[in-house]
């Protein structure tokens, strides 16, 4: 095959598996978090490559599942899924787009950026803007929530608890 | 964990296409084919490398199960949350190692977590410690936080590739467990009498273990450069308990040291129990999906 039918077979797999969402919060895509890393296609056989947010995430399983049925039904029948550990998830690779689409669902967004090997994620928590009202008067209620990634936090305007994607 | 089926493209193949995404998020279209960033599958562990993974797999395995019985009993609803979520990533941790453990005899990671027996675990007695009340918990994890994070902070540079993307990616998450415990210890100790007392307990019954932790094994001079020496985490460790303990204003327990052995089978009194709940469902009905 010419490289640019390749590369159109690939974008062909790729936007197939995009289409996938996560279980836990349906308006992300695996490609709005940062999941989807790789499509392979040699001759009939394709492989994507996913990589897990947290090690423990109950959701890998079930978004591999489910990328394999959207390529299964879309007519890719040889198809691989494997977890790539290496480089490790980080929140920011989560799109801009992502993160308004998190925020539109209620959850705050990740703010400010991952910095392992400096300071840790402790010391560099910036204010986390409520997604109902937008005021940034919240607190912190309990920094592991409701799933891995999230931590528990409350608005002092709206009142109103929400949850707030962690930075990693 | 394993969703593989099939092999992947083989190396230089001219037929192979490749997409990624990169570290912004943007798309990049290329000739690749499976690049040194994807680890994670098919790669089989030399038979010593696989006996180290053993033992972090099964410190954090161990540990997972021990928290398990906290949920639904802890302190308040977003403490239950808390420890289940740190189990969980524990649970991911020890997937990892375990599956990469593994890889050197043929065994999948429920085979290696749900059919060996006692004296084949090879975790450190510390993560055996029974939970007791919320003050031992949070004093045995404060321990073992602190000691898997000085532990995969170097283990990042193994010149095992598996081992150090499994450290890089799971110390994201013990900076968190980390940080749960320290705030819980400093919470407790600047208390009320009763919980500072209770830590202080908590501590003085955990704290014979901690040597153990940083003992090195012969397993340690066949693995120069791919695992850590024990032995030389210990500064390490001495210096953010220090720190954490000045602040909460405690001192370091004196007392007796326990002979340790959990790298080679001798384990604490409460592995067999718990390894039997853990192990008692797959075992009874093997190859059970749930
Ligand atoms: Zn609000």
């Amino acid at each position: 095959m010419l490289d640019a039918e390749m590369e159109v077979a690939v974008r062909r797999v790729w936007d197939i598996a995009a289409t996938v969402t996560d279980p836990e919060i349906p308006v992300l895509t695996i490609e709005d978090l940062g999941v989807l890393r790789r499509v392979d296609v040699c001759g009939t056989a394709v492989t994507v490559t996913l990589t897990p947010t947290y090690s423990g995430c109950p959701a890998m399983d079930t978004m591999s599942v489910d990328v394999r049925r959207a390529l299964a039904t879309a007519g890719y029948n040889d198809v691989t899924v494997t977890l790539a550990l290496a480089p490790a998830w980080t929140t920011d690779w989560i799109s801009e787009q992502g993160k308004i689409k998190l925020n539109e669902y209620g959850i705050a967004p990740p703010t400010g950026h991952s910095a392992r090997g400096t300071a840790g994620p402790v010391s560099l928590l910036l204010s986390v803007k409520c997604p109902r009202c937008s005021s940034l008067n919240t607190r912190e209620l309990s920094r592991f929530g409701s799933t891995s990634c999230k931590a528990l936090h409350e608005c002092r305007e709206c009142l109103e608890p929400f949850d707030y994607f962690k930075v990693l | 964990m394993s969703t593989t089926t099939g092999t992947p493209p083989a190396a230089g193949d001219t037929t192979a296409a490749t997409l990624t995404s990169d570290e912004h998020g943007n798309i990049e279209l290329g000739k690749l084919t499976l690049a040194a960033e994807v680890i994670g599958q098919g790669t089989v562990a030399p038979p010593a490398v696989a006996e180290y993974a053993l033992w972090l797999g099964d410190d954090a395995l161990v540990l997972a199960q021990n928290l398990g019985w906290w949920i639904s009993r802890a302190p308040e609803l977003e403490e239950d949350i808390a420890i289940g979520n740190i189990a969980l990533d524990l649970i991911g941790h020890a997937r990892s190692f375990l599956s990469y453990a593994g890889s050197a005899s043929g065994r999948t990671e429920d085979e290696m977590a749900y059919f060996r027996g006692e004296e084949e675990y090879r975790s450190a007695q510390l993560f055996e410690q029974a939970n007791g009340d919320f003050a031992h918990t949070i004093a045995r994890n404060f321990i073992a936080g602190c000691f898997q994070h000085a532990l995969y902070e170097r283990l990042q540079g193994s010149h095992d590739e598996t081992l150090a993307a499994i450290a890089a990616k799971s110390i994201k998450e013990v900076d968190y467990h980390v940080d749960h415990a320290t705030q819980w210890v400093l919470r407790l100790a600047g208390g009320t009498a009763k919980s500072r007392r209770r830590l202080i307990v908590g501590f003085a019954d955990v704290w014979p273990y901690v040597d153990e932790l940083f003992r090195d094994e012969p397993l340690n001079d066949e693995l120069a450069g791919v695992a850590v020496r024990q032995s030389t985490l210990r500064p390490a460790f001495d210096t953010r308990v220090a720190a954490v303990f000045a602040e909460a204003e405690l001192e370091v327990p004196v007392g007796f040291t326990a002979t340790g052995g959990g790298r080679v089978g001798k384990h604490h009194e409460t592995l067999g129990p718990l390894l039997a709940e853990m192990q008692v469902l797959a075992r009874q009905f093997p190859g059970a999906a749930w």
